[in-house]
């Protein structure tokens, strides 16, 4: 007897269909993961299934009876436990207040003691050991993770969904997240995995469903469905792990990063004495699971982080205490994680977001008067090579889609012909044809004899565009390798921090 | 012209509004909304030196809205622009009453320029400065430095240095080297409408069409990304409050050459706080702020007739302002209102439909 | 030396310190409400002037100075909704809002004034909020000069701050407020209704504030003027800032700008500015803002509207 069962669910928000057609069948006791692309549906399904959003059609069957969640608190009553991709913890308040937090209303007394203590007795129950009185704002995020799981188990959780649990966490945490999962499968307590990791999937879930473009499109025990036929059904065809990339012969350094340590906002050691060098006409890949330096390693390199030690050069300029704009000049690029955050002015056209880092500059400005028409002109030259849609430069960029807001960033950065681009994540969250497109640029900007830092979580991504590839894990650069001299295996291990220390090819 | 509609509606819905309740309560109270509204019109605009009173009026208004409004355009909410403007007022006056020797020229500049520097200062360094390197909120700082400039003026002709001789809590009266020339005869209207005007199109220059403008906009909506492309933000946190003050502070010079001529004991101009109205209701446009803030100007020169000839108490004006800046921070209400009303109109339908 | 005894030695200038910080107390506790749900509240000037007018009125009509207590807390929960309903459900600007409420609760005030009593001002046999002695307290020397014989409203003043203090951090619902005012969408997910958390807390601000406005016009002051807040409001949140947003914090920093006022006023008459110790609360504000003596950190979600999913 299923605990879980969902049928024909559908979900449409204006003119996208978010999820259509929906099936979900989960049984007690074990893990299923949910597989797919970024902007496959999962997270609608899983807002649905929690009571944050009504589905349009279709049916949740759960716990043996038919349920149409009005609110979270109703999924929550009914048994069932999410811990979102974002965590909903509230940093001010302690451990056991956000366990307890909406249990009980009105104006009676909140007891904090024995609220701690059976926070506290749950917690070394389940095996995920919690200080009660602590701070969320004071944890790792691996312990916030913990605090959602007992969250969800303090509230008698039937069924507990985990939504990319593993994006935040470093490999032993993620080890010991399975640990726990298995675990609450003992007790019977069956997982929702969501993710887009083959290789979690594999060691971690009993079956798996595959979902593309809002529908599920294959279901199967983990046992006997291949990582080939997994990644076919993810991406709807035969996933070619090898473009054509020219031979481009490497020449002088162009940016060279000598035993760089950079601490974190909380002066948490983030790089450890990290080195390495990009040459000319190159595409260096850095891999790695989130959180293990890269962000702050990019943000030393481009001026937004303050280095504790070591220096960055670009070409023979010491860059290492030269401000943002000084490097912006000096000729690095930059595509930033977060587009709408850190890339774009959203209310501002297309045409001034094309010239963000060079207003002041000709033929942007002249003497400090703006040249719009001059700006236009650049800009309408960009539209049309980089095929940004609508063709209109006066439109506001928050009014473009994302595909055509990350190319406005690309247009923007690759115009000025920069030295170095720096590229986080280039292609997140966008569709399979928008990557291709970026992935075109980026090799087109390689085979001119420019350089390229390409950090990105996907490996594929990595694999497929780098000429060397570089690892990091736990704030160290472990190894370096040639691309084509090195398996997925091995690069896993290294991101795992298995393998420490090795310069591939030196 | 689509455009054009789309920025006015607002601000005229909520001027509608507000004058139709303004006359509810008014009815209520057994007054004549009409003749109040009338003899309110007549009081601003019913002969030429009404006219250039309400002018007058609103050229402390329309320079305070521009700093106001140059904040709010990089995101930063200058609410302390009343007390930006007292600061002004005291350095304009001080240069004012000193100095007697000097040409008009010379004399009018410096305490034109002393005005400024003294707005910019109060308005820009300390928020500024707190915001950008603490993060401390400019509407509290601005608010609490607003009060802490009022009773600074309150000491310095009360104990202070600018105080008069004699018993009354004045400072001398500026001398004429350093007064602004009246412009309209028997009104206020002074040739600070001159330096108001070119400060509106200095402004709309400024922010729309050099490049320091361009930078300005762009740290206003979004910090981070121009943070990310080498934009100083904090340098331009204090500069955008610095401006805003330096407006304010002119604001206070200009009254001050042009009307007021001497500081009494009284501090409360309320034009700090009716120019953020003027820049919202304005919606920060430079030219919206010349219309808005002649509105806002009639409304009060117009109350004392009001009160003389219907008896409606004069502050009636300030509940129809209340009333309108309600609306306009309000904005969904309008899209509300009529959302409900058309589900309501597609119930109603349906229900005739099940019926019939 | 003289001076300082004859200032600092006398026990009126504490008494009066209590007086003049139990209207910014009362205000400075509503605000902590307000914002710690996520609502700034600048519009409690406005507030108290609603309340202090509606006070009187109420105890002019019924002869009863405990009716227009109740009847100006009414008035400030009513109006603190005009604050509330477009901050929860229209996503307005909370501070706009806040300042078109003082501007419109500044001009209805001084037209219902004008309006109902006329020239003449409210009536000189309004009746007052009583004065209460405590029998024993009254007898210990300086201390019951200070807090032995106050009006009624100080002592409930000090009632609220305990009770707010053990509403906010001992019970179930200010656990939910507390967790509102930092992460809306967090509490949403385990089913803590945002909207009604919110409606509460400005209520509550509300209605402090109303009594805030009773306490001055029918207990410090005689009566009702114009603008008889006299920026109170604003003092108030500063309090509530200068107190970390906090019940105690806000009575503390209430008792020294309280302090501050009763300063001012009993240097009258001495060759300090009184205007110059009227400066106190305000600097102390910045400061406490800028960090130098323990940053003050407002809720994380203060003054930014929620939107529910649909």
């Amino acid at each position: 007897m299923a605990l879980l069962e969902i049928a024909g669910l559908r979900k449409v928000f204006g003119q996208v269909v978010a999820n259509d057609h929906v099936d979900l069948t989960v049984m007690p006791g074990e893990t299923h993961a949910i597989l797919g692309e970024n902007g496959a549906g999962k997270s609608t399904l899983i807002k649905m299934i929690s009571g944050l959003y009504k589905p349009d059609a279709g049916t949740i069957l759960f716990d043996g009876a038919l349920r149409n969640f009005n609110n979270p608190r109703e999924a929550i009553v009914a048994g069932i436990g999410v811990v979102h991709q974002h965590f909903m913890l509230i940093p001010a308040l302690t451990v056991a207040e956000n366990v307890v937090l909406g249990i009980h209303g009105g104006w009676g007394r909140y007891d904090r003691k024995t609220a701690e203590e059976q926070v506290s007795k749950l917690s070394k129950e389940v095996g995920l050991p919690l200080d009660p009185t602590r701070k969320v704002e004071d944890l790792p995020v691996g312990m916030q993770q913990r605090v959602e799981i007992v969250k969800a188990l303090y509230r008698q959780a039937k069924l507990l969904v985990l939504d990319e649990p593993t994006a935040v966490l470093t490999p032993q945490e993620t080890e010991d997240l399975f640990e726990v999962v298995h675990h609450l499968n003992q007790d019977g307590i069956p997982v929702i995995f969501i993710s887009h990791k083959l290789d979690e999937v594999r060691a971690v879930a009993h079956k798996v469903t595959v979902m593309r473009a809002g529908k599920t499109v294959f279901e199967s025990p983990v046992g006997s469905a291949s990582a080939q036929q997994l990644a076919y059904w993810m991406v709807g065809r035969d996933i070619v792990l090898q473009t054509q990339r020219d031979v481009v012969q490497s020449g002088a350094t162009v940016l060279s990063v000598n035993d760089l340590t950079v601490f974190d906002d909380r002066h948490t050691k983030k790089v450890d004495n990290v080195s390495f060098a990009v040459k000319e006409g190159e595409i260096f890949g850095l891999a790695g699971v989130d959180g293990n330096g890269q962000t702050e390693l990019v943000e030393a390199i481009t001026g937004l982080r303050k280095l504790a030690h070591g220096s960055v050069y670009l070409q023979d300029k010491d860059i290492s205490r030269a401000s943002v704009a000084k490097r912006i000049e000096q000729g690095i690029a930059y595509i930033p994680q977060d587009r709408q955050r850190d890339g774009l002015v959203l209310p501002f056209s297309i045409a001034d977001n094309l010239q963000l880092r060079e207003v002041s500059k000709a033929p942007f400005s002249k003497g400090g008067w703006l040249q719009k028409r001059a700006a236009r002109k650049h800009a309408e030259q960009l539209v049309e090579e980089f095929d940004i849609r609508p063709r209109n430069v006066d439109l506001p960029v928050g009014d473009l889609s994302g595909g055509n807001q990350q190319k406005v960033i690309l247009a923007r950065e690759m115009a000025r012909r920069p030295m170095l681009l720096v590229a986080v994540q280039p292609t997140r969250g966008l569709d399979v044809g928008a990557i291709e497109g970026i992935h075109k640029h980026l090799l087109a900007l390689r085979s001119e004899g420019r350089s390229i830092l390409l950090v990105s979580l996907e490996l594929d991504e990595i694999l497929m565009l780098s000429d060397r590839i570089g690892v990091m894990h736990a704030g160290h650069l472990v190894a370096v390798y040639n691309n084509g001299e090195v398996s997925r295996e091995e690069l896993g291990l290294a991101m795992t921090g298995e393998i420490t220390a090795k310069e591939a090819g030196a | 012209m689509k455009r054009l509609w789309k920025a006015l509606s607002l601000p005229l819905y909520a001027v509608i509004t507000g004058l139709i309740l303004g006359a509810i309560i008014m009815a209520i109270a057994k007054y004549n909304p009409w003749s109040a509204y009338g003899s309110l019109l007549m009081g601003a605009f019913g002969n030429p030196i009404a006219i250039g009173n309400t002018v007058s009026g609103a050229i402390p208004l329309m320079l305070t809205a521009l700093g106001i409004a140059v904040a709010f355009r990089t995101g930063l909410f200058n609410i302390g622009a009343e007390g930006q403007y007292w600061v002004g007022a005291m350095a304009a006056v001080f240069i004012g009453y000193n100095f007697a020797s000097m040409p008009w020229y010379f004399h009018i500049p410096l305490a034109l320029i002393a005005a400024m520097v003294a707005g910019g200062l109060w308005g820009g360094v300390i928020p500024g400065l707190a915001k950008a390197w603490v993060g401390a909120h400019e509407v509290i700082t601005t608010m609490m430095m607003s009060y802490i400039a009022i009773l600074l003026a309150h000491y310095m002709v009360e104990k202070g240095p600018m105080m008069q001789q004699g018993f009354v809590p004045q400072s001398p009266p500026i001398t004429s080297s350093a007064t602004l020339p009246t412009i309209l005869t028997n009104s206020n209207l002074s040739a600070g409408l001159y330096i108001a005007l070119a400060a509106v199109v200095v402004v709309h220059i400024l922010l729309f069409y050099t490049s320091f403008g361009y930078k300005l906009r762009a740290v206003g909506y979004n910090a981070f990304a121009a943070r990310y492309s080498g934009l100083p933000v904090a340098l331009y946190t204090v500069l955008s409050l610095g401006i805003s003050g330096v407006l304010a502070g002119l604001a206070g010079g200009v009254q001050f050459l042009g009307v007021d001529y001497q500081l009494t004991d009284t501090f409360q101009s309320g034009y700090g706080y009716t120019a953020i109205v003027v820049a919202l209701l304005a919606r920060n446009n430079p030219l919206g702020i010349v219309l808005a803030s002649i509105f806002f100007s009639a409304l009060s020169s117009g109350s004392q007739m009001m009160q003389i000839t219907s008896g409606v108490s004069a502050n009636m004006t300030d509940v129809i302002t209340g009333i309108i800046i309600f609306f306009v921070a309000a904005d969904r209400l309008y899209a509300y209102i009529l959302r409900t009303f058309r589900k309501k109109q597609v119930i109603a339908v349906a229900r005739k439909e099940v019926q019939g | 030396m003289n001076f300082f005894l004859q200032v600092f030695g006398n026990p009126e200038l504490y008494a009066s310190t209590l007086a003049m910080a139990t209207p910014l107390a009362l205000a400075a506790l509503g605000g902590t409400f307000s914002e710690r749900t996520g609502v700034v509240n600048i519009a409690m000037e406005g507030i108290m002037l609603v309340g202090a007018f509606f006070g009187v009125m109420i105890a002019v009509l019924t002869h009863s100075s405990l009716l227009g207590l109740l009847a100006g807390m009414v008035a400030g929960i009513i109006t603190s909704l005009a604050l509330a309903w477009p901050a929860i459900r229209l996503q307005s600007d909370q501070v706009i809002i806040g300042m078109a409420i003082n501007v419109f609760a500044g001009g209805l005030t001084a037209f219902l004034l004008n309006t109902v009593y006329g020239y003449n001002g409210t009536p000189t046999n309004t009746p007052f909020l009583p004065t209460i002695t405590i029998p024993g307290l009254v007898k210990i020397p300086f201390l019951g000069q200070v807090i032995g014989q106050q009006n009624l409203l100080v002592y409930v003043m000090l009632i609220l701050v305990v009770v707010g203090h053990y509403v906010l951090f001992h019970t179930n619902i200010g656990l939910q407020m507390r967790a509102v005012g930092e992460h809306p969408e967090a509490a949403a997910t385990v089913g803590v209704s945002v909207v009604n958390i919110r409606y509460l807390g400005v209520s509550i601000g509300g209605m402090l504030s109303g009594m805030a406005g009773v306490y001055l016009s029918l207990g410090l002051l005689n009566g009702f003027d114009v603008n008889m807040t006299n920026g109170r409001g604003y003092i108030a949140l500063a309090a509530m800032i200068f107190g970390k947003w906090t019940p105690f914090g806000s009575l503390l920093s209430s008792l020294l700008f309280g302090f501050a006022i009763a300063l001012s006023i009993s240097l009258q008459g001495y060759q300090v500015s009184a205007n110059l110790v009227g400066m106190l609360p305000y600097v102390l504000t910045i400061v406490a803002l800028t960090g130098i003596i323990g940053r003050s950190r407002a809720p994380l979600a203060d003054g930014i509207p929620y939107e529910p999913s649909k």
